[in-house]
């Protein structure tokens, strides 16, 4: 539990932090370091350089900017989770950010670093992925913008390349009528989800679903969204027995994963009921505006 | 005369902890101390060569020690239950590897240097060869022909074999009975998980000497051990458990850890530290349980029970740690009869060497095997006669009039009421409108599960001679001095050495009330062998009925002197004087008094002591017990099984406890708090897991689930209080009886709630899935051929 030797750079500000990653190669960055330094004190990992952004001021807040929500990389997931807004208009990203670890982790570990991390049994990516966040990409060269569908490639694997920090997510409102849940089962032992879904729903001037969004983590190397769920929901009245009859297929073109806790065909299993169960869950909020 | 005793005084011990203000083993820092690593076998079995040279080479490397640098300078690590009629063989275990490792975390070398991270990197850069061998880590395969052989000396890798009851006597049971039960039951390898892992800092002292502090249950024992390993007289070696961040049994052995760090110290002439990472406490503390039971139970179609028979195999890991041969035996084997009055019992245990990390005491340490198998085959038994399980329970207890109770296995249980037990629980959990409701969400296709527990323990270990009949290679006694300074303050100096349990306040409410002394003026010292007195330390629920007989004796001797002196003060006739708050005074005469101070003053001073009194006030005792104590009671437990996810949702659990006499109620519950999260643990969520090739892949809280807060219930907690006839407090141990009680509470109340579908027994941990698979399994087939 004692990391390699490595060196430490604390940066001031963003610019200073992609010339510190560029002169180092393997150079990572750390923020709140709930993810990295477990990885490092196991021996799991060996960097030679931690470039510190944590008193990047600009990298920051949580805020709403011509109706998109923001999130900083360093915002905490607690900053998410009591955000006001979030809860409102991104509810399941809110309640994904409240599931996060324990209270110190939640105020000690950021957006950021969750996303960059790239754990498919993490809870924020689940719900970033239903928002169709935006993930915006810094580096030497400029910024670049990554769709959150192109952003997660494999276990811990992300479109993040040499020297790049990610900054920030940005994500669209899901508009009027319309709401989104967030459902977990977590690993007794490491709280990290089994399963999580996160599911969004819009509703007509009729009551019935307009749009509907399911993301779901956990039960894959990658977080996905269930396309074919998706489309079974429009055009129906978005009730529990509606949403679980949408929802058997949720694994289309997916191949569940298994582990010593829970097999594949549990995953799958407990994967459509949680989906089943959001998706009305966030229907129901869509109805009652 | 109110008394402390019987009132929740809040726990001394907690502010300095809670402020962390606590002194802990990891807390101790000396000049020019340097940091101990040990390099661990990757390997479960394999022939290795170790090549020390390039660590040696570091900057910042004191020393490397291997196998060949102890070699006739420290000792094996000893087994110190030698349980009798067992063919019980030893393995000598070196405090390093030699040429062979045997379980994944077995010490291969160890680094010292100047600073902690320094060792780790050393560590790390020495290289060691691994010519793998074949292993074995399930006990049951390591007894198959043609397994690998963990030991050349243990043919069939068969460390003992061992019988108690009366085999041909249960065989006609069984063969006369009109019912018969059997259940395989896999009491699952537990990981003891304390939170402060183990830690050592050994310091040279002149002359050759030594202090070690160390994470000990039992400081004592560890000395003794020690210097017989270190070849160091017990006069020059001062062992101190400070502070100790949790135990239950996993800190009662001595390891080849500690011992090294003490040899280093000796070897280089400087504090040494080491401290257990969490990731090594996982494979190199001793894991738990870990039996595989074929049992069996006979009787009548009227509910009576007859007969019990036990096949059990259990894994004792590559060596037999400091007490593990008892485990499985002795504290295993001769409560198998729990509550119950049968006639027929025959145990069998066969001990196996594994390549696995030795197993040994773990909270309850083979009390909770046994426990768990009666329990669910009175149930099954019930079950199969179409009989409630309580009324089956009823019919069979040791009636409350036939106390002492000899049972066949030859323990003789000292007083109980177990019906009474049981009744209350029933009572406070409703249990009869609870079965209408289980009866009505039935017919709803929900699943509501009542489980019941009525456990029998056997603790406080125990009396010496019992000890050296079962081979403990100890005494079993305790010591207690109870030392009144001039200023009337109270030194209570034990041989015991608790940690978390709260006798640095029951003992001080007891001796308070025996000297008429302020609470606040009593204080407990524990821990360091150079300040207390010999004692055999902190386990088997022994210290308050054991350690508390001690500390009761030395107390009543100091307050008879103290009587006896201030009768002499006030000019009174010793029997005249009484104690009223706090002062001491001739009966109906109050306005006369000393205070105890007063008294202890004029002790201590010695100007007008009555003649032939000694000078001083203090007194000390050795106790040992007559016999074991028997805390016994009724945890019932109300489940609902998720019929969708198979998740266990814990909707009531009641826990009726009988230690005897109760000191401190506060602490009585804090204690059934812990165990019965630990016996939840067992029963929901824990499990050490060996892969094939031999490594444990439950080796971090990643993946081992221990019981969290917003997993546990809300325990209601109730207690009858039948004293135990033959310590002087009538006081029980209750350190154990929570893990002990509530796993097969759990476990018979799912069954229960699956008994619909035919479910005579599910295996543990019950996770979601196994349970989800058990009720997919049930939809598509007839109950009867549905077995879980």
């Amino acid at each position: 539990m004692i990391a390699e030797a490595f060196d430490y750079e604390r940066a001031d500000s963003l610019e200073a932090a992609l010339a510190a990653l560029a002169r180092r190669p393997g150079a990572k960055v750390l923020a709140g370091g709930h993810s990295l330094l477990p990885l490092l004190k196991l021996r799991l990992a060996q960097v030679p350089l931690l470039v510190d952004i944590d008193g990047v001021g600009e990298l920051g807040g949580v805020r709403v900017e011509d109706g998109d929500l923001v999130v900083g990389a360093l915002a905490r997931h607690r900053d998410v989770a009591d955000s006001e807004a979030v809860r409102r208009g991104w509810t399941a990203l809110a309640q994904a950010a409240s599931h996060v670890g324990d209270p110190q982790v939640r105020s000690r570990g950021t957006v950021g670093g969750n996303l960059a991390h790239g754990d498919p049994a993490s809870d924020l990516p689940t719900a970033v992925l239903l928002f169709d966040g935006v993930l915006t990409v810094a580096s030497g060269a400029g910024l670049r913008q990554v769709s959150a569908r192109d952003f997660w490639l494999g276990p811990f694997a992300t479109a993040l390349g040499e020297g790049e920090i990610l900054t920030a997510v940005r994500m669209a409102p899901l508009g009027d009528r319309a709401a989104s849940a967030y459902r977990k089962f977590p690993h007794p032992a490491s709280g990290y989800a089994v399963v999580s879904v996160a599911a969004a729903v819009r509703l007509d001037g009729e009551g019935r679903v307009a749009e509907a969004r399911v993301a779901v983590g956990g039960a894959t190397y990658v977080p996905f969204r269930a396309a074919a769920a998706e489309a079974a929901m429009v055009g129906v009245r978005p009730d529990p027995p509606a949403c679980r009859e949408a929802v058997a297929d949720l694994f289309a073109g997916q191949e569940p994963a298994g582990d010593m806790y829970a097999s594949a065909d549990y995953r799958a299993h407990i994967a459509r009921l949680y989906a089943a169960d959001a998706l009305a869950a966030a229907g129901a909020a869509a109805a009652a505006g | 005369m109110p008394t402390l005793f019987g009132t929740p005084v809040r726990r001394r011990e907690d502010a300095r902890l809670i402020r962390g203000e606590g002194l802990y083993t990891d807390d101790v820092r000396l000049p020019d101390m340097v940091y101990a690593a040990f390099v661990r076998s990757t390997h479960p079995s394999a022939r290795i060569r170790v090549d020390a040279s390039a660590a040696r080479a570091l900057p910042g490397v004191l020393a490397v020690f291997t196998a060949d640098d102890v070699a006739g300078r420290v000792g094996d690590v000893p087994t110190a239950w030698l349980v009798p009629d067992s063919g019980l063989r030893t393995p000598p275990r070196p405090v390093l590897a030699r040429d062979v490792v045997r379980y994944v975390g077995e010490p291969i070398a160890m680094v010292v240097a100047r600073t902690r991270a320094l060792a780790a990197d050393a560590a790390s850069a020495v290289n060691v060869a691994y010519e793998p061998l074949p292993h074995v880590t399930d006990a049951r395969a390591a007894l198959a022909p043609g397994a690998p052989q963990v030991h050349a000396g243990v043919p069939g890798n068969v460390l003992f074999t061992w019988h108690a009851g009366d085999r041909e006597a249960t065989d006609r049971a069984f063969a006369e009975a009109e019912v018969e039960v059997s259940l395989s039951i896999r009491n699952q390898r537990l990981v003891p998980a304390a939170m402060e892992p183990r830690t050592a800092v050994a310091a040279p002292t002149p002359e050759g000497g030594l202090t070690l502090w160390t994470t000990s249950q039992n400081p004592h024992i560890a000395r003794f051990v020690l210097s017989g390993m270190l070849s160091l007289s017990e006069q020059r070696l001062r062992v101190v458990a400070p502070d100790v961040g949790g135990g239950f049994g996993s800190k009662i052995p001595v390891y080849p850890d500690e011992a090294m760090v003490a040899h280093a110290a000796r070897v280089l002439g400087v504090p040494v530290k080491w401290t257990e990472t969490r990731s090594e406490a996982f494979v190199a503390t001793i894991h738990g349980r870990d039996q595989v039971q074929d049992v069996a139970m006979c009787g009548r179609r009227d509910g009576t029970i007859t007969g019990i028979r036990v096949r059990a195999t259990a894994n004792m890991g590559a060596y037999l740690s400091l007490a593990a041969p008892g485990v499985p035996t002795i504290l295993f084997g001769l409560i198998v009869p729990g509550a119950y009055r049968i006639g027929a019992v025959d145990v069998e245990v066969v001990g196996v060497a594994t390549h696995t990390t030795p197993t040994d005491a773990y909270r309850g340490a083979g009390r909770p095997e046994a426990t768990f198998l009666v329990e669910r085959l009175v149930d099954t038994f019930a079950r199969r006669i179409g009989m409630d399980a309580a009324e089956v329970r009823r019919r069979n207890f040791v009636p409350a009039s036939a106390f002492p109770y000899a049972t066949p296995t030859g323990l003789v249980y000292d007083s109980g009421d177990y019906a009474a037990a049981m009744d209350r629980a029933l009572e406070a959990v409703g249990y009869e409108a609870m079965r209408r409701r289980q009866e009505d969400l039935r017919r709803e296709g929900r699943y509501l599960g009542i489980g019941l527990s009525t456990y029998v323990e056997v603790c406080g270990l125990g009396p010496s001679k019992v000890a050296g009949a079962v081979g403990f290679q100890g005494g079993l006694w305790e010591s207690a001095t109870v030392r009144v300074h001039p200023s009337g303050k109270v030194a209570v100096i034990i041989g015991a050495s608790p940690h978390g349990q709260g006798e640095e306040t029951t003992f001080a409410q007891i001796v308070a009330d025996a000297l008429g002394a302020p609470f606040e003026d009593v204080e407990v010292v524990h821990g360091d062998t150079a300040a207390t007195p010999m004692g055999w330390g902190t386990y088997g629920s022994r210290t308050t009925p054991v350690g508390g007989g001690a500390v009761s004796l030395a107390a009543r001797r100091v307050a008879d002197k103290a009587r006896r002196l201030a009768a002499h003060l006030l000019e009174a006739a010793e029997e005249d004087v009484v104690v009223t708050d706090g002062r001491y005074h001739v009966a109906g005469a109050p306005a006369r008094s000393l205070s105890f101070a007063d008294v202890a003053l004029q002790a201590h001073l010695a100007w007008r002591l009555p003649d032939g009194m000694e000078p001083g006030l203090e007194a000390s005792a050795f106790y040992d017990p007559e016999n074991f104590v028997f805390p016994f009671g009724c945890h019932a437990c109300v489940v609902e099984v998720d019929r969708n996810t198979g998740e266990v949702r814990i909707l009531r659990y009641v826990a009726v406890d009988d230690c005897g006499r109760i000191i401190n109620p506060m602490i009585v519950d804090g204690q059934v708090h812990g165990g019965v999260a630990q016996g939840l643990g067992q029963a929901l969520w824990e499990g050490a897991v060996y892969d094939e090739s031999g490594q444990l892949v439950t080796a971090s809280f990643l993946d081992y689930a221990l019981p969290r807060a917003r997993l546990m219930p809300h325990i209601e907690t109730l207690h009858t209080e039948t004293p135990s006839p033959h310590n002087p407090l009538g006081v029980k141990g209750v350190g154990e009886t929570g893990t002990i009680a509530a796993t097969p509470a759990v476990v018979n109340a799912v069954v229960d709630a699956l008994a619909p579908l035919g479910v005579e027994h599910v295996d543990m941990p019950m996770t979601p899935e196994r349970l989800w698979r058990i009720l997919s399994r049930a939809q598509g087939r007839a109950p009867e051929e549905v077995r879980a």
